[in-house]
């Protein structure tokens, strides 16, 4: 009976055979329910646990490192910054609604489980073509469910990244990030704290809602009956998590918790185990003292519950019912569920008898670690030989089919449903390179730009892991930031292909390569496997989420006018194209090995960019990336409703995508001053055109106009065209 | 003179509000909604976010709190009472104001700045202003669709173009009239859509929500001590 129990928990016979052994006998059911969640790809890391320990995580202003709920990082003068990003890729395609609405109330619990208050979100969501209705279900679902949670939660949606490509049709990837800032002495962590500590279970009632979410659905591939699992998708609700919020952030200003941690992933079975587990202690842990939801909820079903909006506080016995009081006078539900147990054993009672007796740390840190086998695909170099240069067209049509693609078009579509206003501290929002918001009491702005591209990555893993690295750190250099700490969301397809597990340990190679070459801490992380569906693999799509610190924020860049230099800096674009948007939307097909990162030129790029935007007041600075050098300069154009007069000699100057360049545009009268300052840095500066008009004039093989009217009218609609009407499903 | 900032679970913008009016010299206190007076205060702000979630309907279980008697007394005394975004959902939903806000046209949230001509300087939210003003000033809303009552209501600000035209392309979210907020009609109890404590700073989208901070704080001022009371 038992043994196709946790078969269908999820596990295989050699972990049942593993627990046995910990155990020295057969467990009891609500025992292999918490195996069963703990053990988790999802929550285990048990694939990628061995290849994750080379990567840099340490600098002289890193506070916590990853293994904690969420990094947390000193941004001087008192004050720190915590931040985290996770993926909610299964749920989201089972239910995306759902799925992105509870993906965000989880992150914001990972920001404020560590004593901070969450200032800022940011997504990053991946689709198939919008010309399938399905997709664009998938696609509006989520925007909807991320605005729907976000703005009634009261944190604003500060940017993101949006990206289509058939290979995500059957997996579409919803990662979310979350920044948190607190002072220090604000600091909590996820411990149990000393025999005798109290636990005290805050906020929404435990239900069936979510059983099973991390070893059913994130832990696992798809098929065709994935709609059968949507009763594992948990609900959220954003109204009981922003009373959680402010209870908890009163309970931290009153000192009174030892420490805290959020119920995510396995609920229960995690939040008694992981604290315990840190501070190496044993927990009592009384289910019939937990508030439900329905009342007659078997003991493996309230530990495998991931109902939303719940957290666990471990309190001192004397301050019990002060926590208590704080909870009223935030309306939200609190029981005190726990004690902390001298020993090591983590023993569950359920209607006064007890039912789990295990050693706390076995569900955490004994959980088994696969070495699995890894091999370079052998299709990598056919794919670096297939180069298809048949099918160009001339410069301007292909812009306006950049220009019209959904990824490269317009996209407040999407960010115009989030609120990225509240607070007052929005500098730069949505739409922008980097966002950036002031820390106010301070004269510090906090930068975060996250960047993902999957098919560079495919191409190459190691190269494209390193691109995205100097990409998010030259976005927050352009807003006047300077690269202090970073988070990856690793989306991979099925680690049991040893294909996927070459594509993942390449991606950290570039990830720690150009992280140790920046000097840039990796302090927390997140991977999703299982990114396949009918035996389909998504590209390797690790998303980098970078924060950069800029002291003080540097005046804002003046509007786009006529007169001024455009100015294209870094190194020259090779004739390399492969990976590129171009590649993508003109020719069809995927190949080509990218250009690599040079670290040397890339570092130079970034100081670069810091200088001036706090030395040449009101230059406006745009990093250059999908689309290439036109696309960037057309984006500058459109937002400034005016023309310019450019020079692109090939449609590799135009569209090539090289790593670590941008554009400056500053009144031509000023020209000489970035000049001087690139001489200083050891950059590469090339004048390439003179902003006026109402055309876009492009000198190259053959001189071509367009009025820019149309190219806005094209941008515009990218997005919004193809969404518009009834996607109700 | 104190204003009272009143915060609702779920609530978000109250600090914000506070902030704003603030920073332009009025002196704020935080009202939590289970209290059920507002003595000693001159004036009283429900600012925006989703109090009580919005469940069933915005603003229906909010009306509902204890601190509502307190605010109808305040309005019955004549004093300025002012609903930004669910605020104002909150005021017409407890009849302090007329008609009511339904979904957008679009059925999409909408945040992004709005263009407002002012229509009337005869309320607490637009005295310092002048009539025909253009602002630009953030709107943040699912449910920002005005509906009338059966009698017109005291329009003070509308949806417009850059240039002050109010037509149907330039009104984001389907409102009657383009209206974008109200007044009753003595102009002491106003309510709006957008939001000007979004407007207040160089770096925010523009710095026109200062002259409706403004207007209410001079109202706020202007109003006698004991005015009405009884």
């Amino acid at each position: 009976m038992a043994e196709t129990l946790h078969r269908q928990l999820g596990m295989t016979d050699d972990e049942f055979t593993a627990v046995n052994g910990i155990l020295e006998r057969p467990p009891a059911d609500p025992e292999l329910a918490m195996y069963s969640v703990m053990w988790s790809e999802h929550c285990s890391y048990k694939s990628s646990r061995v290849h994750l320990g080379g990567l840099p995580t340490d600098a002289p202003w890193v506070v916590v490192g990853p293994g904690e709920n969420a990094g947390v990082v000193d941004i001087g003068d008192g004050w720190l910054a915590a931040l985290r990003i996770e993926s909610h890729n299964h749920p989201s395609f089972v239910e995306p609604y759902q799925g992105a609405a509870t993906g965000v109330g989880g992150i914001l619990r990972d920001i404020f489980t560590m004593g901070a208050r969450p200032v800022g979100l940011w997504n990053q969501i991946r689709f198939g073509d919008l010309s399938d209705p399905h997709n664009r279900y998938l696609f509006n679902g989520v925007v909807a469910g991320i605005a729907g949670y976000g703005n009634a939660v009261g944190v604003p949606t500060l940017g993101g990244e949006v990206e289509f490509d058939p290979v995500y049709a059957g997996n579409p990837l919803v990662n979310v990030m979350c920044l948190g800032v607190l002072q220090e002495e604000q600091l909590v962590l996820g411990t149990a704290g000393p025999p005798g500590t109290v636990a005290v279970l805050l906020g929404a009632a435990t239900g069936r809602d979510g059983i099973g979410g991390a070893s059913v659905l994130a832990s696992a591939s798809f098929d065709e009956a994935a709609g059968a699992k949507r009763p594992s998708v948990q609900v959220g609700d954003p109204f009981e998590e922003k009373k959680l919020i402010e209870a908890c952030l009163d309970l931290y200003d009153r000192r009174l918790v030892v420490g805290v941690q959020d119920l995510g992933a396995a609920g229960l079975s995690c939040a008694a185990s992981e604290p315990a587990a840190r501070a190496g202690v044993g927990m009592d842990l009384n289910l019939d003292a937990v508030h439900l939801r329905e009342p007659d909820m078997t003991a493996p079903e309230m530990l495998m519950s991931e109902s939303q909006e719940r957290m666990m506080a471990f309190v001192a016995p004397d301050q019990v019912e002060e926590v208590l009081a704080v909870a009223a006078r935030w309306e939200i539900e609190a029981s005190v569920v726990g004690t902390v147990a001298g020993g090591d054993r983590l023993r569950v009672y359920h209607n006064g008898q007890q039912v789990v007796d295990v050693p706390a740390a076995s569900l955490t840190d004994e959980a088994p670690i696969l070495r699995r086998p890894i091999a370079r695909p052998d299709w990598m170099d056919e794919l670096w030989k297939r180069t298809d240069r048949q099918a160009d067209v001339p410069i301007d049509v292909a812009l306006l089919g950049l220009l019209d693609d959904p990824a490269l078009g317009d996209r407040s579509w999407v960010y115009e449903q989030f609120d990225h206003m509240l607070f007052l501290n929005t500098v730069h929002g949505p739409g922008r390179d980097g966002s950036l918001i002031r820390v106010r009491g301070t004269s510090k702005g906090l930068a975060v730009s996250t960047d993902g591209n999957g098919r560079v990555c495919q191409l190459d893993p190691r190269r494209g892991a390193e691109r995205l690295v100097y990409e998010a750190a030259l976005n927050v250099a352009v807003v006047g930031a300077r690269p202090l700490a970073v988070v990856d969301n690793l989306n991979f397809g099925n680690p049991e292909k040893p294909e996927v597990m070459w594509q993942f340990t390449e991606v950290l190679a570039g990830l720690g390569a150009a992280c140790e070459a920046l000097g840039v801490p990796i302090v927390g992380g997140n991977v999703s496997f299982y990114n396949e569906t009918d035996g389909q693999d998504i590209y390797p799509t690790p998303v980098v989420g970078l924060l950069g610190m800029a002291e003080p924020i540097p005046s804002l860049p003046e509007p786009v006018t006529g007169g001024m230099s455009m100015l294209l800096i870094g190194p020259e674009q090779t004739d390399n194209l492969a990976g590129s948007a171009y590649q993508r939307v003109v020719r069809g097909a995927l190949g080509g090995r990218p250009t690599r990162v040079d670290a040397d030129q890339g570092g130079r790029t970034i100081e670069f960019a810091i200088r001036l935007t706090h030395v040449i007041h009101g230059a406006v600075l745009h990093d250059i990336s999908q689309g290439g050098a036109l696309m960037a300069a057309v984006e500058l154009l459109i937002a400034g409703g005016v023309g310019a007069h450019a020079e692109f000699r090939s449609v590799e100057q135009a569209f090539g995508e090289d790593p670590h360049r941008f554009l400056c545009l500053v009144p031509a009268n000023r020209k000489p001053e970035v000049e001087q300052l690139a001489l200083e840095v050891g950059c590469r500066i090339e004048d390439i055109g003179m902003t006026g008009g109402s055309d876009l004039t492009i000198a190259g093989p053959e001189t071509i106009n367009i009025p820019l009217e149309r190219l806005r009218d094209v941008w515009a609609n990218a997005i919004s065209a193809r969404m518009h009407g009834a996607v109700h499903e | 003179m104190t204003v009272g900032i009143v915060a609702f679970p779920g609530t978000n913008c109250e600090q914000d509000v506070a902030y704003a009016l603030e920073s332009l010299g009025a002196k704020t206190v935080t009202v939590w909604h289970r209290e059920s007076s507002l003595d000693g205060l001159d004036a009283v702000v429900l600012p925006g976010g989703f109090a009580h979630g919005d469940y069933l309907r915005t603003g229906a279980i909010a009306r509902f709190s204890p601190i509502m008697a307190a605010v109808e007394k305040l309005a019955a005394e004549g004093r300025p009472v002012l609903g930004i975004c669910n605020g104002f959902q909150i005021l017409c939903e407890a009849g302090l104001l007329p008609g009511a806000l339904i979904a957008n046209r679009d059925l999409k949230f909408i945040c992004r700045p709005a263009h407002l001509r002012v229509e009337s300087t005869d309320s607490i939210l637009t005295r310092a202003a002048t009539i025909g003003q253009v602002l630009t000033i953030p709107l943040n809303s699912y449910e920002g669709n005005y509906v009338p009552g059966p009698e017109a209501p005291n329009a003070v600000l509308r949806y417009c173009d850059p240039d002050g035209n109010v037509t149907e392309a330039a009104n984001p979210n389907g409102s009657a009239e383009g209206i974008a907020g109200i007044a009753n009609g003595a102009g002491t109890v106003a309510g709006l859509m957008p939001h000007p404590e979004r407007a207040i700073e160089d770096f925010m989208a523009s710095t026109d929500g200062r002259v409706l901070l403004e207007s209410f704080i001079a109202s706020v001022e202007a109003t006698p001590a004991g005015v009405a009371s009884g």
